[in-house]
């Protein structure tokens, strides 16, 4: 019963904190509003309008018919024509553009021949994305009209997309974006939250008093829990409102998920508050956690593509966890009891620092 | 003393800070009931030694019993029966007056029905009803220092620690504070307040100088005047600044202090007269002086038990 009221203290206490600090305030609504929208329109897979340039010299009906349907396929903007490769190599050295095309002067002889390929894409290799659509380029077909068509080639396997079938790439960023923007919040509010009483001097007040360690670390947890659905909240109507991402599968599953992903992140968040002596010290901490998650999570780049030591470190990482759960529901609509095991992982993570922090933190000053 | 009448016992308490002893080997037995003092200058590890007594802090060596506790193993047990006010305001500067006192009746879980009760009387008693909306960081000096009382008076505990309560506050401020504290003291609540003022330190029953660490003299304030090895001789001269020359080149005095046209000397009780000491220096000089002998105060007592440690280690 007195720790009731203890914790109801602390947590009273945080909710008139938050509600007094307008950076705060503002971070818990700001942070999920503008990242949704930033990363929702920029972190595009689906890439169009690569810069590039062309040397044409064949300089036939054929050749510029074929510049013509490059340029009609909207994957490049036609920058300008050169005369020769080596300028055209200079450009991709300045970096003004990515794709170069080479018109050799035997082009239409190459095309009816069909012995060698006809023409040559010069491509800035350094991005692998470019490298990818200029795979898509070479697959386009080159209409010769005065030509009797070629016989079609059937491909050896039909593709079908599955849960995403206009391809766009905000379907699986939104999902994403809200463990990414759940773990840089909840980790950084925690990680601030006692660190802040040690230097305001209110935690040498707070330890003299009949408070037990866990009743001051779960009164600091439930209040950002609120805020952390709240923020989920924003991020999926959001997503919903300007993205048209879908959720297919139960809410309940996606709060409940949610729930013991935002746990775990405060849970850590206290962790590193225990570590560190100054605010600084756990803002820096949040961000060495907060970098591998979004690289290593699967939120950028496939899982299954990284090498097996980042997968194993990737699976210490709650975000890992969540994004397969929070994806698995809200986009293919999976039921949550299928994918129990990332749910227990979550919680085996939130014990173990939860505990870890309350062990941590002493109620002495030495 | 009965077992059951001292609050606060400590035996070869020592702290260190890695090669910095902060607090050296210091026993203390303070009755309950009495306000006590710590005197000392910034560092002379006043706080050091509340913080050990709280149980905040280990010592090094040496022990501590607080009301019958042992500060290193059951400190826990400790807290609900003792206040702490620390040096610097600890309070929330972003919470209200009321807010923050009935934070803190939370977090003491006392009663329900009571809490609002007790926190209405002690915006009452400590003058901050009208302040009780006003957020704690906008107060002034003395009205932090009041709420910080309250706070730590809010559970009714059995002793008070103190760790320089009037640092930031108004003569006025910190005479009707001293008030408060008798009458705490009066209602049964044992008192250890440090200072740095010497006439706060006379208003305590009894107290304990410390320097760098070291207790070096404890008692009530009449004993520590008694008990100090030197003579006071007050001197008034027309020309202060002369006399104060030429009793600079008498090698038995160990201390001159200059209050406005007055000097104060300490000399040696190994002197036996000391006015005559004085009066032959000063007769060269042709300055009309008039000097006599007087009780020693707590500057006195601190100058020349402070000296006497330094020649101590000196030697």
């Amino acid at each position: 019963m007195k720790s009731l009221i203890r914790i109801f203290a602390i947590m009273r206490k945080e909710f008139l904190q938050m509600s007094r600090d307008r950076l705060t305030f503002g971070m818990i609504v700001g942070i999920p509003l503008i990242q949704l929208l930033m990363f929702g329109y920029a972190i595009n897979t689906d890439v169009r309008n690569l810069s590039a340039a062309y040397v044409d010299e064949a300089e036939t009906h054929l050749s510029r018919q074929f510049v013509a349907d490059m340029t009609a396929s909207q994957v490049i903007i036609m920058k300008q024509r050169v005369a020769s490769v080596f300028e055209l190599e200079q450009l991709l050295d300045a970096g003004s553009i990515s794709i170069g095309i080479v018109i050799p002067d035997d082009f239409d002889r190459r095309v009816i021949e069909r012995d060698r390929q006809a023409a040559q894409l010069l491509v800035d290799g350094t991005d692998p994305i470019i490298l990818g659509v200029a795979r898509q380029l070479s697959a386009l077909p080159i209409k010769f009209d005065s030509q009797a068509s070629p016989p079609k080639q059937a491909d050896l396997m039909e593709v079908r997309n599955y849960y995403n079938p206009e391809r766009r790439s905000a379907v699986n960023i939104v999902p994403g974006l809200v463990g990414v923007i759940l773990t840089m919040t909840m980790v950084l509010f925690t990680a601030v939250a006692i660190v802040r009483e040690k230097e305001r001097g209110n935690l040498e007040l707070l330890i003299n008093t009949p408070i037990k360690t866990p009743e001051l670390m779960l009164g600091k947890i439930f209040p950002y829990i609120l805020i952390g659905l709240i923020q989920l909240l924003i991020i999926l109507s959001l997503g919903w409102y300007f993205f048209q991402v879908p959720i297919r599968g139960s809410l309940i599953q996606v709060l409940g998920a949610s729930l013991v992903f935002i746990a775990a992140n405060l849970s850590l968040g206290l962790l590193l508050s225990t570590v560190a002596t100054t605010q600084f010290q756990a803002m820096q901490m949040t961000f060495f956690f907060f970098l591998p998650s979004i690289l290593i999570s699967g939120f950028m780049f496939p899982f299954d593509g990284m090498p097996v030591i980042a997968q194993n470190i990737a699976e210490l990482l709650p975000l890992t966890h969540f994004n397969r759960l929070i994806r698995g529901i809200v986009l293919r609509g999976a039921d949550i009891m299928t994918m129990l095991d990332e749910m227990l992982a979550l919680a085996i993570f939130a014990f173990i620092t939860l505990t870890l922090a309350i062990v941590r933190f002493s109620k002495r000053l030495d | 003393m009965n077992q059951q009448q001292i609050a606060i016992s400590a035996s070869g308490l020592t702290r260190r800070f890695g090669s910095l002893v902060a607090v050296d080997n210091v026993d203390l037995e303070i009755p309950k009931g009495t306000i006590y003092g710590f005197l000392g200058p910034n560092g002379s590890g006043k706080s050091t030694t509340i913080r050990m007594l709280c149980g905040l802090l280990t010592p090094s060596a040496g022990s501590a019993t607080v009301l019958g506790i042992n500060t290193k193993k059951e400190s826990e047990a400790l807290k609900q029966r003792i206040g702490y006010m620390t040096q610097r305001f600890s309070l929330y500067e972003d919470l209200s007056v009321k807010e923050n006192l009935q934070f803190v009746s939370e977090i003491y879980a006392v009663a329900r029905r009571q809490r609002k009760l007790r926190v209405q009387e002690l915006l009452q008693d400590f003058k901050l009803v009208d302040r009780s909306k006003q957020r704690a960081g906008t107060l002034s000096g003395g009205q932090k220092q009041r709420l910080a009382l309250a706070a730590a008076t809010l559970h009714k505990p059995e002793i008070l620690f103190l760790d320089e309560p009037t640092s930031a506050v108004d003569p006025q401020n910190r005479r009707d504070f001293w008030e408060t504290l008798f009458e705490l003291a009066e209602q049964g609540a044992t008192i250890l307040v440090s200072t740095h003022y010497m006439d706060e330190a006379a208003r305590c029953h009894s107290l304990a100088i410390l320097d760098e660490g070291v207790k070096v003299a404890d008692g009530t304030p009449r004993q520590l005047g008694e008990g100090i090895a030197s003579h006071v001789v007050e001197i008034e001269a027309d020309d202060p600044n002369r006399a104060r020359l030429s009793l600079m080149e008498q090698k038995e005095i160990s201390s001159i202090t200059q209050l406005g046209i007055k000097l104060r000397v300490l000399i040696p009780k190994t002197v036996i007269d000391p006015l005559q000491l004085v009066n032959s220096s000063l007769q060269s000089t042709g300055v009309t002086t008039k000097a006599e002998q007087v009780f020693p105060d707590l500057e006195d007592v601190f100058v020349a038990v402070t000296q006497k440690r330094r020649e101590g280690t000196a030697a």
